[in-house]
């Protein structure tokens, strides 16, 4: 075996993209003429946990032990120093040294940033409040649960996929949990305006409430937060208010460092910033004008980021197409591409009211655009793989709403 | 244990007998359980039952039927109805004569019903206007059998078919027409393989099964054959001179010409060695017979093809003896009885005519008649004819669908709305002739009557009763003669039962006939209730009591004046129509196996509506290929009468330039589905039976933008309303439609839910293809699915049978809910488990499979292959607790 050349990663941020990076690093390392000596520094002080199963944390379906997924334990086993609980402040490109919040000085080859995103904070009066909160952090599910221990009124603000999730965590928390969104119908990004209402009316069922085309304008109380007011001058109740109205890329210490940022760190096909030795991977990144606030693309970005930094030759990252699903137990949807279609599309579409399923699915020219999947989602993956592949399905077409099982070609 | 009633099939000519046994009855469940079996007694059948005979179980029900007497719409008491009647026709005699009263009556009546309206109409009211649908059946086949034989006489009998040794079948599809006898031949060509048949068809019928030859030969050329064939006889030296000489007179006039195979074969379009071939035959073997049926009669020189057969009979004497003869077969189960009561317009009673005065004063004696007609009355077209003329006012039909059997149907249905005074008596309420009713008289039915019939070899039979008439239905005989009272006429028509009535015919029969006459029931004239009851079937003439006949002119001897048959110069003629660039198919018409007439009884039984389903038109490929004609395709028929759509068969079978409708749809089972709407107006001058196996018609595909079914569950009590193409067929438990449509339908939930009343109430799953016109429902109560509709740009549609069979079951699973709308099982049993990865529903039977299959070991490669394990991750644990397992299985 040749002499491998080592040298030093700092990697900015433990989280799920910067984490999923490593593991590819480690597992392609042998084959790479250069070895690492891997830092990482993050901001949140554990070790890297799934952050998108806060919500069965929040719902008391599951421990924060549950969801880890590298202990520290992990990063000692791995010859990876962690430094949790720390964030960098500055950078020095030209000498290559990143300085720590505690002073704390480090040298680098290369830098990897993946800082993630924070939560975007309506800009209304009284959001400093306590019992204000915004819901990405472990920290964040585990002052909610507190709250609802000794409060009754929660109002989730934002009916995404993260306000919904939270409003259910809530609801099963046992508070009584009113969702107040700015559209007509709630996940108007990813559902179409049938299962919206199909969804809608299952979480009613659970006994959420919903205010729909409201805009909030105060957040008011005296110790603490009291009230949500919306700009019509109509107030409900709240203990606690969960703003989930959508995420910003954090470029923060991207941009002090002076490197190219629009909505996000700018990168490459290969996750390269424009500066050869800084790379980035996961929300904080912007990728041919796209930012994703998903795990998914992700995933994808880290297995070329990780090949990139190792010096191996690796297919470009073109950018990612995306699903939705929601984390909300009893319900099951899938939602990807354009759902709602348009005029030069066509659309078909399986009802059953009754037992709550409604799948749609969206093509033009013969190839699916979109998908709008709810009640049953079974044949997602299938689905996702014809319209990811623009697989043309004109021989399927009458068909394949009813599953993959109803295709001869397509059954295994 | 119920009693097993012995009585007859209402349907074709064979006249099967059926054993009854009557089991359960429950009005409200609309439940009527019989047991139905072939008789193993009777003589026609032997035991044996066709496709139609099974299913009469299926067809007796409460629903539908006509259970009450109406008049103008409204429900009213038999009194008040029948009073209805007697002053409406009262009026019209007084007013314009008898003559401008007419019945139209059916060859489903019994022979008492049929003498009780043959007798008031001829002898009180004094006209002939009674003719009956067996003019559109057998009137040909009268008229050629009563110019040689001087009567109306069926030669043969049932056995002789099986023991001729050349057996002809020509202008019948007797495997499907006639299927009992079809069966009978069958077996007898088995146990005599030295038997030959011949079928000459136009069509390759399914009775060309057991042939030995077809004969193709082309549309209405039929006489040219059998003219030919008398001429070949003649030419070989075959004809039997004694015979001529002494049994027959006419001979001389027959114009016998030079005649060559060659030019006939041309005339005919057949191959001129088969002609030869079956030419030979027929001369060298003695016992054969000439089985013919529509094909024959249903021309406009259709006495003359019937007297063309029989002549090649007379020339060579092969009549009276065993297994040899013309043998007209008729349609109906009791025409022959019709034809024996005078039941046509041209004939008087008892096989007893007007032209014969002796015989017409006869008749008034016997009858004691008030108003004896004294001369043939209206023909069926003539009658339709003097209804839109004005001369016939006031008409009575009964059991019979004439605006639908009718030629030139659409034009008929106008005249008849045209008619001052239309009563219908019928056991089924909505007809396309009871749609036309100003009274509506509910009649009883098969199961109800009581009484007799004849069938194609002259053997009455009993068809007697083994259920109570339903609601106010009662007995045409007793409708008939209550009405007669009405106009006057207690005492002659103050029947008590149907015995009485058979007593009188079979008296009428005997009255000075004294051998005169073929029809003779002299040895039944005195015939007991009792033993009317248990009367034994029995081939007339009866001349002595329990003495039927098996044979006629077994001694040479016949019922003319000179007791000798008479030959017919018969100069063939090609149908009155031809084709022409604007027309230049020639229509053919006829019926299906498993139905009858207009289908108002087989048209109920699910498991004779499921063989064929809705009309259709068979084509040959050729003519497919040329016209751009696909199968399945609904097409468009025109004539210069009328038009209808019927779906696209394209069968070599069919000849070039042809096209084969079924003759049963109306406007009760099919939307312009009425063949007869197209069929020419043109009938025999001797029989004034219509030419419905030639009518010029031309051909177009018919293009919906839409072709769909719907099956509806007859429990969810619901119906389609129809305003575009449909089709209608009973499958059971349900109703199934065809539709189609020009209209373009945009919002398909709504156009169903003002066409399906209710379903908008019901849990209902629904599929549509915004751009391709796709859109299935399904409807379901209590898990059991009540009905579906399946809607598609063009006829490639799914199965219909899958989900048949889901509306046979009393509640659907899960996964054949989830199937529904696609119309079939996917065929993958396949049980994915427990969901394990829920962001792509992977399910554990799938990763376990997975990992055995593949031979997957992390659950990276499972993420791989699955997919499972790579979005959230948090299944990741238990992928490898599954690799574990599996593993461990595995050593
Ligand atoms: C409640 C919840 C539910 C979700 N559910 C889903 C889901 O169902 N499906 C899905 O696909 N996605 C889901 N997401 C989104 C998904 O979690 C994110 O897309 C993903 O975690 C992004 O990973 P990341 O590594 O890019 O960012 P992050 O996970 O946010 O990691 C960034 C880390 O960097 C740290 N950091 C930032 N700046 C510094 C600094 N200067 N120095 C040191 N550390 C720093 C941050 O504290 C953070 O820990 C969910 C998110 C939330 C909050
Ligand atoms: S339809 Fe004719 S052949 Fe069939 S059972 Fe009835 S009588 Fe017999």
């Amino acid at each position: 075996m040749s002499y491998k050349e080592k040298q030093k990663l700092l990697v900015v941020g433990n989280g799920m993209a910067a984490m999923r990076t490593i593991e590819h690093i480690l597992s392609y390392q042998e084959a790479a003429s250069t070895n690492f000596d891997i830092t990482v520094v993050g901001a949140e002080p554990h070790g890297n946990y799934n952050r998108i199963m806060l919500s069965p944390v929040l719902a008391g379906e599951k421990h924060f032990s549950d969801i880890m997924l590298h202990t520290h334990e992990w990063y000692q086993n791995n010859n990876i120093t962690l430094l949790a609980g720390k964030r960098v402040e500055q950078l020095d490109r030209a000498e290559k040294i990143a300085t720590l919040d505690d002073g704390l000085v480090l040298h680098y080859d290369k830098l990897l940033l993946a800082t993630g995103s924070d939560p975007f904070i309506i800009p209304v009066t009284g959001k400093e409040l306590p019992g204000v909160l915004s819901y990405r952090t472990i920290e964040d599910v585990e002052e909610m649960q507190s709250i609802a221990k000794q409060h009754k009124h929660a109002v989730v603000i934002g009916a995404g996929v993260l306000g919904l999730e939270a409003a259910f965590g809530l609801q099963q928390q046992g508070m009584q949990v009113s969702v107040v969104h700015n559209a007509a119908t709630i996940m108007n990004r990813q559902l179409d305006e049938k299962a919206a209402c199909m969804l809608q009316q299952h979480l009613e069922g659970l006994g959420i409430t919903f205010h729909l085309e409201k805009n909030s304008a105060a957040c008011e109380g005296v110790e603490r937060v009291e009230k949500l007011v919306f700009s019509d001058g109509e107030a409900i109740a709240a203990d606690l208010v969960v703003m989930a109205v959508g995420v910003r890329a954090n470029t923060l210490l991207a941009e002090k460092s002076g490197l190219a940022c629009e909505r996000g760190i700018v990168v490459d096909d290969y996750l390269c910033t424009d500066d050869d030795n800084v790379y980035a991977v996961g929300e904080c990144v912007q990728h041919r004008g796209a930012t994703y606030g998903l795990v998914a693309p992700l995933f994808e970005q880290a297995v070329v980021c990780a090949k990139n930094i190792l010096g191996l030759s690796t297919e470009p990252y073109l950018g990612s197409q995306l699903y939705t699903s929601l984390k909300v137990t009893g319900v099951n949807l899938y939602s990807a591409g354009d759902f709602n279609g348009d005029e030069s599309s066509e659309s078909i579409i399986y009802d059953d009211p009754a037992n709550q399923v409604y799948k749609k699915i969206v093509i033009n020219n013969n190839r699916i655009i979109g998908l709008n999947l709810y009640g049953d989602i079974s044949d997602a993956v299938w689905y996702q793989d014809l319209y990811q592949q623009k697989k043309d399905i004109s021989g399927m077409r009458e068909d394949m709403i009813f599953g993959k099982a109803f295709i001869a070609d397509e059954a295994a | 244990m119920t009693s097993v009633v012995k009585t007859t099939c209402p349907y074709c000519g064979v006249g099967c007998g059926v054993d009854v046994a009557p089991l359960d009855e429950n009005k409200t469940k609309n439940i009527i359980n019989i047991a139905v079996e072939g008789d193993k007694s009777h003589p026609a059948n032997l035991g044996r039952l066709c496709s139609k005979g099974s299913a009469l179980g299926e067809t007796i029900r409460y629903d539908g039927r006509l259970l009450q007497a109406k008049v103008k719409g409204e429900v009213v008491e038999w009194d008040k109805a029948l009073d209805a009647v007697a002053d409406g026709f009262e009026n019209v005699i007084a007013e314009h004569g008898p003559d401008a009263v007419a019945f139209y009556v059916s060859g489903q009546l019994l022979t008492e019903d049929y003498y009780v309206a043959n007798k008031l109409m001829k002898g009180f009211i004094g006209s002939a206007n009674i003719d009956t649908n067996s003019r559109l059946c057998m009137s040909s086949a009268v008229a050629g059998y009563k110019r040689a034989f001087g009567s109306d006489t069926v030669p043969c009998n049932y056995e002789d078919i099986e023991t001729c040794d050349l057996f002809i079948i020509t202008g019948s599809n007797m495997a499907w027409t006639h299927p009992v006898l079809f069966q009978r031949l069958r077996q007898a060509k088995l146990d005599r393989p030295h038997m030959k048949v011949v079928v000459i068809d136009p069509r390759r019928t399914a009775s060309c099964d057991i042939a030995d030859l077809h004969l193709p030969l082309a549309s209405g050329t039929d006489a040219y054959l059998f003219t030919g064939l008398l001429a070949y006889l003649k030419g070989n030296g075959a004809l039997n001179q004694d015979f001529i000489d002494q049994c027959t007179e006419n001979f001389s006039d027959v114009d016998i010409a030079d005649f060559s195979i060659a030019a006939l074969a041309n005339d005919c379009a057949l191959d001129a060695d088969d002609l030869e071939l079956f030419f030979s035959w027929f001369l060298q073997i003695e016992r054969s017979i000439t089985f013919y049926c529509m094909g024959i009669n249903q021309s406009s020189s259709g006495s003359d093809k019937a007297n063309a057969i029989i002549n090649t009979y007379l020339a060579t004497g092969r009549i009276g003896k065993p297994g040899m003869g013309p043998f007209s077969i008729t349609g109906q189960p009791n025409a022959m009885g019709g034809r024996e009561v005078g039941g046509l317009a041209n004939q008087l009673a008892a096989h007893m005519d007007f032209a014969n005065v002796e015989q017409r004063s006869d008749v008034e004696t016997f009858w004691s008649a008030k108003n004896m007609a004294i001369a043939d009355g209206l023909k069926a077209i003539d009658l339709f004819e003097a209804i839109d003329a004005g001369k016939v006012k006031a008409i009575w039909i009964m059991a019979t669908n004439p605006i639908v059997s009718l030629p030139d149907a659409d034009r008929m249905r106008q005249i008849l709305k045209k008619c001052e005074l239309v009563v219908v008596s019928e056991c089924m309420e909505n007809t396309d002739t009871t749609a036309c009713a100003d009274i509506l008289l509910p009649a009883t039915t098969w199961g109800e009557k009581d009484g007799t019939v004849t069938n194609s070899e002259r053997r009455i039979s009993r068809q007697r009763a083994f259920r109570a008439a339903p609601g106010e239905a009662r007995n045409d005989w007793w409708i008939i003669s209550e009405v007669a009272k009405r106009l006057g006429y207690n005492d002659e028509f103050n029947y008590t039962c149907s015995a009485d009535i058979f007593r009188e015919h079979a008296a009428l029969s005997a009255y000075k006939n004294n051998g005169k006459r073929d029809f003779d029931l002299s040895g039944m004239v005195d015939i007991s209730n009792a033993e009317y009851d248990a009367l034994q079937p029995i081939q007339w003439p009866v001349k002595k009591a329990g003495q039927g006949t098996a044979r006629m002119f077994t001694d040479g001897k016949f019922f003319t004046p000179s007791s000798k048959a008479r030959f017919i110069n018969v100069s063939p003629r090609k149908p009155k129509n031809k084709v022409n660039d604007e027309y230049p198919f020639i229509l053919n018409t006829g019926r299906v196996r498993d139905h009858w007439h207009t289908m108002t009884r087989t048209g109920l039984a699910p498991r004779l509506s499921k063989h064929i389903i809705e009309p259709f038109a068979e084509i040959h490929p050729y003519d497919a290929e040329k016209f751009s004609l696909k199968q399945g395709q609904l097409l468009e028929i025109n004539s210069h009468w009328g038009s209808m759509l019927a779906r696209a068969s394209i069968t070599a079978e069919q000849q070039k330039g042809n096209v084969f409708v079924p003759m049963h749809w109306n406007d009760q089972f099919s939307y312009r589905g009425r063949a007869d709407a197209l069929v020419n107006p043109v009938v025999d001058p001797v029989s004034g039976q219509p030419e419905y196996k030639h009518t010029p018609v031309s051909i177009k595909a018919w293009q919906p933008s839409w072709y769909g079914f719907v099956l509806l569950r007859h429990e969810a009590g619901i119906g389609l309303t129809h305003d575009s193409y449909w089709s209608k067929a009973n499958g059971g438990q349900f109703i199934r439609y065809e539709i189609a449509g020009t209209d373009a339908v945009d919002d398909w939930k709504k156009w169903l839910n003002d066409r399906i009343s209710g379903t908008d109430k019901m849990d209902g799953l629904f599929y549509n293809d915004t751009k391709k016109s796709y859109y299935r429902a399904a409807y379901v109560q209590n898990n059991k699915l009540m009905a579906c509709v399946f809607i598609a740009p063009s006829i490639d549609l799914p199965s219909r049978n899958w989900l048949a069979g889901l509306l046979a079951k009393d509640s659907i699973t899960v996964k054949e809910r989830k199937s529904l709308l696609a119309g079939r099982d996917s065929g993958n049993n396949f049980d994915p488990g427990e969901t394990i990865c829920s962001c792509f529903a992977v399910g554990e039977n799938t990763i376990r499979h997975a990992i055995k299959t593949k031979g997957l070991t992390t659950p990276k490669d499972i993420g791989k292959c699955l997919k499972a394990g790579t979005n959230c991750g948090s299944c990741i644990p238990e992928l490898q607790k599954l690799i574990a397992q599996e593993k461990a299985g595995l050593t």
